[in-house]
């Protein structure tokens, strides 16, 4: 589809993929349940830090920092690879590949069309961390930090979901790859900041990670939100970034297309 | 319109044995076999046509479709849609076709049917005016109005594809492939679908290949029929002359008054039923007019119908004769 047909197109599809989203209240609640692992590390980390600071983190910085990764989990997390798996295996990727325009853009809408409710849940977070430790600590503070945070927001969305899609497309090679799924979610968890900063790991294994797109996803627009880096080091963590976004998407596109080319279609 | 020359998809699927050990040796060494889902065939649709694509499960029929509408990568030969290779998914292409499978469904489950409606419209680009237009006469044919405001998980499976054709149809598709459309579907809604489906293709010209277990949809929809077995094409021509070559006797139903001893039936034709006041005669061709006059002249007749041998019972008929010759070639074959 052409640019000016998918312009039209997303509007309607974005609108369609929010009314699905909404249609089990009782689901989306659980969902929220589900997302609160920020909290918990919160408390843990605030015990840690009860006598003495961790690293530059008192217990203030903590509830900053552990607010900020839930509200910035709300606004990047996408979950395509499950419903590729799910469509192949099933064989309804069929539908999806009769219509005039990539699938991939039908599954962007989907995870898109969910963000209205994920800021709803993520705004008053937000506030309480104002409340709880002060602007300074809880949001960006310039309209440079605003800008830049927002672009690692997108940036750590878009991450997340290419590597979904990448991960989603395996499926089309090999029977199933929801294991794979669960494995980048492990390196996630532990590359990313979503359990602990990552200013927290030895030296030689920040620099690794600063060359893995885990961080990208999740740590950065923390620290960019929480004000964490000046200016040039921001510019350069958010080049870094986009650099993954471009290579994810590349990826992605190109395991995509290899891999309808061998969709059997099963079932019907 | 369509053309399809040497097609040929085969697939290679991981074949094991049951049980514990045989699930543990394909962790390290997996045996793969070869399957001719469609082997070689060949076949032109002009412009227009209504064409029914006949076989046994499993014959190719589902393949050669999805082929057709771009879902499948052929192994081997040429195919062409209106001008286009379908394999190669164009946007143009796209838009003129669409795949209807009674088995999967486009709807959106937790949604009513019109916002899929209007998801279609969107994404097919539809102009505005068209939409209206097009959907308030698919509402009014398919008479979906009481139902498209409803979610769609809480249709019934006859309401819930009179909304699917509905979906398939907004971009008003100049080729259309039905597979199994009517399936699970009671008598009178497969008797809806056929009139509608016939209608649209009177209507907008649109090419039209429908596979079906049911020989009902075949007869009232298909002049012609392509008849495909084992991946082999078997039989491309008209239904008429498909019936005529497999079974050339006609059956000759007699309702009679009173019950009639089958010694009196059987000097008159094969009898092949015989219960509740009706009998059934196969006769050759050339015996019916005689067969007639017989069985008014002597018998208590009440009305009396020539008919074709039921199409389930041909293409039995027709998919035995394959078999056999399968076998026989096979048998021919020196070890």
């Amino acid at each position: 589809m052409n640019a000016r047909g998918l312009l039209r197109a997303l509007p309607t599809m974005l609108r369609v993929s929010f009314a699905e989203s909404v249609a089990y209240r009782a689901e989306m609640f659980v969902w929220v349940l589900s997302t609160t692992m920020p909290l918990v590390n919160m408390v843990l980390w605030m015990a840690v830090a009860k006598s003495a600071p961790v690293g530059n983190f008192g217990q203030a910085d903590f509830v900053g920092y552990f607010l900020a990764t839930f509200a910035v989990r709300q606004l990047t997390s996408a979950w395509a690879a499950w419903l590729i798996n799910w469509e192949v295996k099933q064989g309804t990727l069929a539908m999806r590949l009769l219509r005039p325009i990539s699938p991939l853009w039908g599954y962007a809408s989907d995870n898109v069309a969910g963000f209205p409710m994920r800021v709803v849940v993520a705004l008053p977070v937000v506030l309480l961390s104002i409340a709880l430790v002060g602007a300074d600590k809880a949001v960006p503070q310039h309209a440079w930090q605003w800008g830049l945070f927002l672009v690692a927001v997108l940036g750590g969305w878009a991450i997340t979901f290419l590597a979904n899609v990448a991960i989603g497309a395996l499926s089309l090679f090999l029977d199933s790859s929801q294991k794979m799924m669960e494995v980048w979610m492990v390196l996630f968890f532990v590359c990313s900041g979503y359990m602990y900063p990552v200013e927290f790991l030895p030296e030689g294994l920040r620099t690794v990670i600063d060359w893995l797109p885990f961080r990208y996803q999740m740590g950065l627009p923390v620290e960019l939100m929480t004000n964490a880096h000046d200016l040039p080091t921001a510019l350069g963590l958010v080049a870094r970034q986009w650099a993954w976004v471009l290579g994810m998407g590349a990826l992605a596109v190109g395991l995509w297309k290899q891999g309808v080319k061998r969709f059997a279609a099963f079932g019907g | 319109m369509i053309s399809v020359h040497g097609l040929r998809k085969h697939y290679k699927v991981h074949k094991r044995p049951p049980g514990l050990k045989a699930a543990l040796r394909s962790l390290f060494h997996r045996t793969y076999t070869s399957v001719k889902a469609v082997d070689g065939i060949s076949f032109d649709i002009r412009p227009g046509e209504r064409v029914g694509f006949l076989g046994p499960n499993g014959a190719g029929k589902t393949t050669t479709l999805k082929v057709l509408s771009g879902l499948l990568h052929p192994s081997e030969g040429e195919v062409r849609v209106d001008g286009h290779v379908p394999r190669l998914r164009e946007e143009a292409f796209l838009k003129k076709i669409m795949l209807v499978m009674g088995q999967k469904q486009q709807l959106l489950w937790d949604l009513p049917p019109a916002e899929t409606f209007e998801l279609n419209r969107a994404i097919y680009d539809v102009p505005t005016l068209q939409y209206k237009q097009t959907l308030d006469e698919l509402v009014g044919l398919l008479e979906i109005g009481d139902l498209i405001g409803k979610p769609t998980r809480q249709l019934s499976l006859g309401e819930r594809m009179k909304c699917e054709l509905a979906a398939a149809l907004i971009h008003r598709p100049r080729v259309l492939f039905l597979d199994e459309p009517t399936i699970g579907l009671d008598v009178s809604m497969q008797a809806t679908m056929r009139t509608f489906i016939k209608d649209y293709n009177e209507k907008y010209g649109a090419t039209l290949i429908l596979t079906s277990h049911y020989m009902d949809d075949v007869a009232a929809l298909c002049p012609r029929v392509i008849v495909i077995d084992k991946g082999l094409l078997s039989y491309d021509g008209s239904l008429e002359a498909l019936v005529q070559r497999v079974r050339p006797e006609k059956r000759v139903v007699l309702r009679l008054s009173e019950e009639v001893d089958a010694s009196r039936l059987e000097p008159l034709g094969k009898l092949v039923t015989h219960e509740a006041g009706t009998a059934v005669l196969q006769v050759k061709q050339d015996a019916v007019n005689a067969t007639i006059s017989r069985a008014l002249s002597g018998l208590p007749v009440t009305d009396l119908t020539v008919e074709n041998a039921p199409l389930e019972e041909v293409m039995s008929e027709l998919f035995a004769e394959n078999k056999a010759r399968r076998l026989q070639a096979a048998e021919s074959v020196p070890a």
